[in-house]
């Protein structure tokens, strides 16, 4: 007999950017943007993802060795990304696929969502959550891409997330602009979370160091059965914004209000 | 002449501003056919609102559009798409719209740029990348030109609209059906204006420790959207629908007011395009200043009543 948790062993996949830090300041070469100049680090928001899958695993028999289920971490970048794999495993991750590939330099959304589709379609999951955003590129589509490539369900912009692995439902409140929606599926789905769903823990020592034994699967478009298309979005010409004009600047000495109103009148903005 | 869709942007059941915007945009490109998608009952409301250079106006209405969300959308107008082929779709940037254009590029095999903040006649769109310090110019090169244009970036012709209606009939493919929404609960909309479409944005950051009521008062005098820091958000203070930045809204005001927010580059990310920047702060070297066109060194419990006061006196 089958002890019941083996009736429901969740796979969670998780994919995560890396990105010039988004504290540094970026710029453009070639119509691409240069990411040799900035240090590269795990997309923020990526990380909102990643703790997440490991809440959801734990509160259902955890994905340890012997635990019930596991959370693989994916990601398409430069061989260098490693780096930002292995913070995401150091957090508690199983183990990682990195789709790797020069002909992938400066892919698009479309290329992406059909690189992470193709080697989520193949993995078996049950789950796959993202950020909401990519600090870099800030298109907040490829979620839905892949949800759509895949005709899976699609949870985005999740709030809160309830999984019931028994039942293979998950439920979110789907938070934006426009107000608050409940919803749910069936496994499997993609989920995207925003920033305010829990606070990503710090990897301990213990996770840092297991993480460095944990297996990176590197592979190229070959290896995932893919051949890809050029960008179907052409950058014709960047160039860096003017700087702004130094502005006017006073100390408030009792009528710093009435300067203001004063410049507002200036500019006919009053 | 060729064929422009734009998605006809709701808040609620009402018409937004942005829609006028994308009208306009969609008219510099070609002929322009307003989608509207809502719910059984609703559409002939929607369509006698609009304004704008709109000659055509498809209308479905479906109730599998509140059910199922995001993916019916698209699915709907993915199907609309590919029968009528139109050279260019527009769509609002904001999470739903984005999505939306997302889920259509790859149903209808075509590129997308998101958060364009200018479209030429020959469909090359313009954006700001990069917290705004960077201008980016260019083109799709494959299917349908799909762009999400930001609000308040295109100035509107809000002339008034006569299109010709078509009424059209369509149901949601199955796989677009997976998700079941079982309660929405729609922001309520304050009495002040909406932080995307305003002309005046006054925003208060950690530095309000809290308390709001001045930057609301300087807002309420100028007519102005209020927004947030995040730490502003974070601590609870106000809402995180009004949140300015990388990962809160991105505004482009003829005047921002930024009080008691210091200009970390993620905030800047949201506000850097404004027209005008105004900033109230403390500390004289706080990065905001290098950004601000007028900015007073000083606490904002004693500047923004005092030109809370100056404005009032003005306007009156
Ligand atoms: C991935 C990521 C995404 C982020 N996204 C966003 C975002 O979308 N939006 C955002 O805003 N931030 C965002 N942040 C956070 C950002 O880095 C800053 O932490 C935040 O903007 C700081 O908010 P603040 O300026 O209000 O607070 P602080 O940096 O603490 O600044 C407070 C300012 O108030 C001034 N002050 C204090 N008291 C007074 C007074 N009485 N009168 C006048 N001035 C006073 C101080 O001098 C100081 O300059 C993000 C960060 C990360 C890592
Ligand atoms: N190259 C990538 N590799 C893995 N995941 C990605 C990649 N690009 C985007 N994503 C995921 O998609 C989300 C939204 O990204 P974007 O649509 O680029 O703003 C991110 O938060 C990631 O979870």
């Amino acid at each position: 007999l089958l002890p019941p948790s083996n009736l429901c062993l969740m796979k969670i996949a998780v994919c995560v950017k890396q990105v010039p830090d988004s504290w540094a300041e970026k710029k453009m070469i070639n119509g691409t943007l240069d990411r040799e100049g900035v240090d590269a680090v795990l997309n923020d928001l990526d990380e909102y993802a990643v703790e997440e899958a490991l809440r959801i695993v734990e509160a259902h028999g955890g994905n340890e060795e012997g635990g019930a289920h596991s959370v693989t971490i994916i990601s398409m970048g430069p061989e260098r990304a490693t780096e930002a794999i292995r913070k995401a495993l150091s957090m508690g991750a199983n183990d990682a696929i990195l789709i790797s590939d020069s002909a992938l330099a400066g892919a698009d959304a479309i290329t992406t969502s059909a690189v992470l589709a193709k080697v989520i379609e193949t993995g078996g999951f049950d789950l796959v959550l993202c950020g909401t955003e990519s600090t870099d590129a800030r298109m907040s589509v490829v979620p839905a891409m892949i949800s759509a490539r895949l005709g899976w369900a699609q949870l985005t912009f999740a709030g809160s997330v309830v999984v019931d692995p028994a039942a293979s439902t998950v439920a979110i409140t789907r938070v934006t602009d426009a107000g608050v929606d409940s919803m749910g599926a069936s496994f499997p789905a993609v989920l995207s979370v925003i920033e305010k769903i829990n606070e990503p823990r710090y990897p301990s020592f213990k996770g840092i160091m297991a993480s460095k034994k944990k297996t990176i699967d590197v592979r190229d478009c070959a290896a995932i059965g893919i051949s890809v298309q050029g960008a179907w979005s052409l950058v014709a010409d960047s160039a860096p914004r003017p700087a702004r004009a130094a502005g006017i600047k006073v100390t408030d000495s009792g009528d710093g209000g009435k300067e203001l109103v004063d410049f507002l009148a200036g500019k006919k903005l009053i | 002449m060729s064929n422009v869709f734009i998605l006809v942007d709701l808040q609620g059941d009402a018409v937004s501003k942005t829609t006028a915007e994308l009208a306009t945009a969609g008219a510099r490109m070609g002929d322009v056919t307003a989608i509207v998608l809502t719910q059984p009952g609703k559409s002939a409301a929607i369509v006698s609102a609009l304004t704008g250079p709109i000659s055509t106006v498809i209308s479905i209405e479906s109730e599998d559009l509140a059910t199922h969300g995001v993916p019916a959308y698209a699915d709907l107008i993915s199907q609309i798409v590919t029968e009528k082929k139109p050279s260019a779709l527009l769509i609002a940037s904001h999470a739903f719209g984005k999505e939306i254009a997302g889920r259509v590029a790859i149903a209808t095999d075509s590129g997308i740029i998101t958060d364009a903040v200018d479209v030429a006649a020959d469909g090359t769109a313009t954006q700001l990348v990069f917290g705004g310090s960077t201008t980016v110019h260019s083109k799709i090169s494959h299917g349908v030109s799909i762009m999400t244009i930001r609000p308040n970036t295109i100035e509107a012709n809000t002339a008034t609209a006569s299109p010709t209606v078509e009424n059209v009939t369509k149901s949601v493919s199955d796989v677009a059906k997976k998700v079941r929404i079982t309660a929405t609960q729609p922001f309520v909309k304050g009495g002040r204006p909406e932080l995307t479409e305003a002309n005046i944005v006054v925003s208060g950051g950690r530095g309000t420790n809290g308390d709001f009521a001045a930057v609301e008062g300087l807002a309420d005098a100028l007519g102005a959207a209020v927004g947030a820091s995040r730490a502003a958000t974070d601590a609870g203070w106000y809402p995180h629908t009004h949140q300015v930045g990388q990962t809160g809204k991105t505004v482009s005001p003829q005047l921002y007011v930024a009080c008691g927010i210091s200009g970390a580059i993620q905030h800047r990310a949201g506000m850097q395009t404004s027209k005008t920047i105004v900033v109230v702060n403390k500390d004289a070297e706080a990065p905001i200043f290098d950004i601000a066109d007028f900015g007073v060194i000083g606490d904002l419990f004693a500047v923004l009543p005092k030109a809370t006061e100056g404005v009032i006196a003005r306007k009156s």
